[in-house]
């Protein structure tokens, strides 16, 4: 690991300061918040990451959940993945976040990886971890070995000619599929990004994750309000049935009245470059009779523009089968 | 653990032998810890030490005991423990995060020691294989003859092979026992599936777990 000078952050604001210092918040950032540090300190014995200062947020007020007056629910920055998943108000209005936290990583990982943490999760993908090999997100316009190369774990949808990453939370789906919204704390103020346009797409800019600039920091994470009787689900497939990335996974927050989908939520992970939400699935199941027909019909929408990889075009397959079985079991409960 | 049941030479402990016989080509393993020799190793550098170049003092309160060291802001959390402080009872597997090995607990939780900063941990808390049981004198190994009920059923169960995961099962089964968990013996493996056991010894491992948790 390179050396770096290690500093503790007195409130939030000097945080700010001291990350805009960086010039960029993005891949290759010399400067770096350190929060859990399971994915932070895991790049950085890869020198992946080779920050030359590092500011401990973990000590700033920014741990606690607490109810809103609108009715939903406020998650600080550093509260851990495992308080999150078992506090009594995630176990009730939002299962679907907490169904997601507790099948991602360990039980150890899970109580020291954060929020904004998991929110800013890097990518698995084989390339971007080893520094022997060229990677466009790693190092712009070295190119992607893992076109053509080793990809069945990585994306088939949002890619690009230059990146097929796959972004690795479970969270991240779960947030998509209840419309949460980040809290960003900046040099110009705070403001607010609606979780669906708070990652990027790779495009021609794999290095560019997410909308933060240099000294943002994520303060908190937003949920709306519960949907009175929705049904939700997290249904994740993988490789082995615990700790284990995702070949597919669904989240979805569905509301059925009279045998008919009223309302639908859709989001899937694992084949996506960013947490996938599907207003296709969505506009598709919308209306219909809440049978396997509708949700088959819904899942063949949310993969209707998938690009498989040499050795990834199960995953489509998987994908519908997996949204199809996550929407039958949430309807069905 | 087991590997620690033969008797041995007072005056020469494993761990000792093969630090000095590792001699200076293993002074890169080292790196990123306090300044301890490799020939003639002892505690850790104290506080009023002359200050190494970028090296941080930190207090940690390790198995009830305060130790206040100066460590390299990149020293994890693992290596403080092993090389820092010799308690080598916590193993380092794969060193990212996988294995599980390295499971320690801070602030009664369980965690991987080898993706934490020693550094992020000043005046905290932690509890490694060698703070379990009554035995624990403050100063190397737990007793055999006051292990914790955990140590004790890995013991009876056989929860083990090669010995060299079972300090991280046993830390991460003690802390197990205060998290929500199911009945079932899925669930314990679930919630044990963050460590690895290459000997397979997981049906004994289970077996030693839901033995204290259902008191018999």
């Amino acid at each position: 690991m390179r050396t770096f000078e290690f500093t503790r952050a007195s409130d939030p604001a000097a945080a700010v300061r001291a990350g805009a210092q960086a010039k960029t918040a993005q891949q290759g950032a010399d400067v770096r918040f350190l929060a859990g540090g399971t994915t932070l300190l895991d790049l950085m014995k890869l020198n992946v990451e080779t920050p030359a200062r590092l500011v401990d947020i973990n000590r700033l007020p920014l741990g606690s959940i607490e109810a809103m007056p609108d009715g939903g629910l406020r998650v600080g920055a550093t509260v851990r993945n495992s308080d999150l998943a078992h506090h009594p108000t995630v176990e009730r209005d939002y299962p679907v976040l907490s169904q997601a936290l507790l099948s991602g990583a360990s039980a150890q990982l899970r109580n020291m990886a954060t929020t904004a943490g998991n929110l800013l999760q890097r990518t698995r993908c084989m390339y971007f971890r080893d520094t022997a090999m060229p990677c466009n997100k790693r190092e712009p316009g070295t190119g992607c070995p893992a076109i053509g190369g080793s990809n069945r774990m990585l994306a088939i949808l949002g890619t690009s000619e230059h990146c097929i990453a796959t972004n690795p939370s479970d969270m991240n789906v779960a947030l998509a599929a209840l419309e949460a919204t980040v809290h960003v704390q900046g040099l110009k103020g705070t403001r607010t990004v609606p979780i669906g346009e708070f990652h990027l797409l790779p495009g021609p800019t794999p290095e560019r994750e997410t909308v933060l600039e240099p000294g943002d920091l994520v303060s908190h994470v937003t949920l709306p309000p519960p949907v009175p009787g929705s049904k939700q689900l997290y249904l994740k497939l993988r490789d082995r049935a615990s700790y284990e990335f995702a070949l597919a996974s669904a989240g979805v927050v569905l509301t059925v009245a009279s045998g008919r989908v009223t309302r639908a939520r859709i989001a899937l992970g694992g084949v996506g470059t960013k947490p996938w939400r599907s207003p296709e699935a969505e506009a598709a199941l919308v209306g219909q009779p809440a049978e396997t027909a509708s949700f088959r019909r819904a899942a063949e929408a949310a993969l209707q523009n998938a690009r498989p990889q040499s050795e990834n075009a199960f995953k489509i397959e998987l994908a519908k089968r997996c949204l199809t079985h996550a929407l039958a079991t949430a309807a069905s409960s | 653990m087991a590997d620690d049941a033969p008797a041995r030479r007072p005056d020469l402990t494993r761990r000792a032998f093969l630090t000095a016989a590792a001699g200076a080509s293993a002074a890169s393993a080292l790196a990123g810890c306090a300044p301890t020799s490799l020939a003639a190793p002892r505690a850790a550098a104290a506080v009023d030490d002359p200050p190494t170049a970028g090296a941080v003092p930190v207090t940690l309160r390790v198995n009830g005991k305060e130790q206040r060291i100066r460590v390299d802001p990149r020293t994890t959390l693992l290596d403080c423990l092993r090389e820092t402080l010799l308690l080598t009872g916590t193993k380092k597997g794969c060193d990212h995060g996988q294995c599980g090995a390295c499971t320690v607990h801070v602030s009664g939780r369980r965690v991987n020691s080898c993706l934490s900063l020693a550094v992020m941990h000043d005046g905290e808390e932690i509890t490694t294989i060698e703070g379990l049981g009554e035995g624990y004198l403050g100063e190397g190994l737990g007793t055999p003859e006051a292990l914790h009920p955990m140590q004790a059923a890995f013991v009876a169960f056989d929860g083990y092979q090669c010995g060299y995961c079972t300090s991280g099962q046993i830390m991460s089964a003690v802390a197990l026992l205060g998290e929500p968990c199911g009945p079932e013996d899925a669930d314990v493996k679930e919630l044990m599936s963050g460590n690895i056991c290459r000997c397979g010894a997981y049906p004994n491992i289970v077996a030693a777990i839901q033995r204290v948790r259902r008191g018999a």
